[in-house]
């Protein structure tokens, strides 16, 4: 595939944080105007991997291109300049507090752009209704539930109708409407702005039925691709057990420990 | 034998290592901050508001201490000036132990406790929050649109909240020596007039206040900037806060004064 077809794409990427390995050679691509899932166990280095492609943190090893720039040769300017072309929602949305809900989403467009105040009030108000909160612009983010709270980052990180969304495990604490709410949103936010959209969560069902693709990431390789159809058929036992949620299989339930009979004082071997 | 003698000099290279390394990164933090002060100071609206509310934070508790402060200082001043029959220079005492000394370092103590402690608490938590990394991902500095204004309105406050300190110690002494004891009213205001020079004496201590103003919100700051980013951490980073400001503030105003006696000022 062309650099053109992907809007993203990272080769041989590693990462190590005090000598600790978190990516250990990653290969990825995602193709514009896709919704594409990375999926994975908590500690598995799925958000480092977002991170390494928003620059916030630089890579030991390999590189990163975004809309064919590599990320980690970027000066602070050049970077902040391809940021203006990405959204990144995280995970409890990150909303600032001292801010209302328009103020919120009005941050982005007051600082990077000269829109008069009546251009602003419209594209405010035009975003929070596309994530159906006109009517809590002037709500303050203490005083919104969790879900909201990521619709309002969600409008905010739409402000400046980017190229790449980014999601930070979106799905995280919400109840069941929240989360369906905001799974359509990703989906129909995608293909309405004609964005492409990178989803890092370990919520496989809902994942399944709303991308178009999904990398597995597990102790910083990854372990498995493909598109959901693909992930539901597949024969890979940990993807399996991850799909179908069992407790025990490659990754076991139980913690390493000595024998059960050791520790109950019932024997002296294993 | 020699075990424990290694063990402890380890421990001691380790904290001096350490403690380098902390001052390296918190010199390179205010460089950012100065270097990222152009939005602050161009939109001043951004500073102004935390001027409001760095001010806001503190004033009541300036206003009382300083009362409180001045009390006493006409208490003591009168019961040790009237041994010498010079109960008369209360004023100029009062005034100059005010302006010199007790404006500027219980204000920079009572502003680290107050004001301090709530901007590391404020920015710890917007880090921990993510409000940090989402507004370097929306490409707008976090140094110069939290950090720069926050430190900007510190530096403005602390001199006005020493002044303020100081006016209302005056009058809590005038309240004490004057009307309570009964020293004369015109040797009170007359002696503070004559004794107290603009430069010498007022201009100092402005000096030192706005010395400490960029130390106690510069530290503050930082605190809250490096603060691991969970509960725990930013709390720990409160109390790191208090302490270093204080310490710094004690430290510096010996230095200062020092500088300021031999300069042949006083």
């Amino acid at each position: 595939m062309t650099a053109a077809a992907n809007i993203v794409e990272v080769t041989g990427l590693s990462f190590a944080y005090d000598r600790r390995l978190i990516l250990d050679g990653i290969d990825l691509a995602i193709p514009r105007g896709k919704v594409v899932a990375i999926m994975g166990l908590s500690g598995s280095g799925k958000t480092t991997l977002l991170r390494l492609i928003g620059g916030q943190i630089r890579p030991s090893a390999g590189s990163v291109r975004v809309d064919g720039e590599d990320v980690s040769r970027l000066d602070a300017d050049a970077l902040y300049r391809l940021r203006r072309r990405m959204g990144m929602l995280f995970q409890f949305g990150a909303l600032f507090t001292d801010l209302s809900v328009f103020e919120n989403v009005a941050f982005p467009l007051r600082e990077h752009t000269d829109l008069p105040e009546s251009m602003i009030r419209d594209l405010v108000l035009l975003k929070l209704d596309a994530v159906g909160l006109r009517g809590a612009r002037d709500l303050m983010p203490s005083q919104v539930s969790g879900g909201m709270a990521r619709r309002v980052a969600l409008a905010r990180a739409i402000a400046l109708d980017p190229a790449l969304i980014m999601y930070d495990e979106p799905f995280t604490g919400l109840d069941p409407i929240s989360l369906a709410v905001i799974s359509n949103l990703i989906r129909r936010l995608n293909d309405a702005l004609g964005a492409t959209s990178i989803v890092v969560t370990h919520d496989v069902q809902e994942s399944l039925h709303m991308v178009d693709y999904i990398y597995f990431v597990s102790k910083g390789r990854i372990e498995a691709q493909g598109t959901p159809d693909e992930i539901r058929r597949t024969t890979l036992p940990f993807v399996h057990q991850f799909v179908h949620g069992e407790m025990d299989g490659p990754l076991p339930f139980h913690y390493p420990a000595a024998g059960y009979a050791r520790d109950m004082g019932l024997s002296d071997r294993d | 034998m020699i075990d424990a003698p290694v063990r402890w000099l380890t421990a001691l290279g380790a904290w001096a290592i350490d403690s380098v390394w902390r001052l390296g990164l918190a010199s390179r933090f205010l460089g950012a901050t100065l270097a990222g002060s152009g939005t602050a100071l161009r939109r001043f609206r951004l500073t102004v508001k935390q001027v409001h509310f760095v001010g806001n934070y503190s004033l009541i508790i300036i206003v009382v201490s300083g009362t409180f402060v001045g009390f006493v200082l006409g208490l003591q001043g009168y019961n040790t000036l009237q041994k010498y029959a010079s109960e008369q220079a209360l004023g100029l005492l009062v005034a100059l132990s005010l302006v010199r000394e007790l404006g500027p370092v219980v204000t920079a103590l009572l502003f680290a406790g107050r004001a301090g402690t709530a901007l590391t608490a404020e920015v710890g938590i917007m880090k921990a929050t993510e409000q940090l990394s989402a507004m370097e991902m929306m490409a707008v500095n976090p140094m110069s649109r939290v950090i720069a204004p926050r430190f900007w309105a510190g530096v403005i406050s602390m001199p006005l909240l020493a002044a303020i300190f100081s006016a209302v110690g005056v009058f809590g002494g005038y309240f004490v020596g004057v009307v309570l004891i009964g020293v004369d009213e015109g040797a009170f205001w007359a002696q503070m007039q004559a004794g107290v020079d603009v430069f010498d004496d007022v201009l100092n201590g402005v000096l030192k206040s706005v010395v400490f103003g960029v130390v106690v919100t510069w530290i503050a700051l930082y605190e809250g900037y490096d603060a691991v980013p969970t509960a725990e951490g930013v709390s720990r980073a409160t109390t790191r806060t208090v302490v270093t400001s204080s310490l710094a503030v004690l430290a510096l105003d010996f230095v200062l004064t020092a500088f300021m006696l031999g300069s042949g000022g006083w």
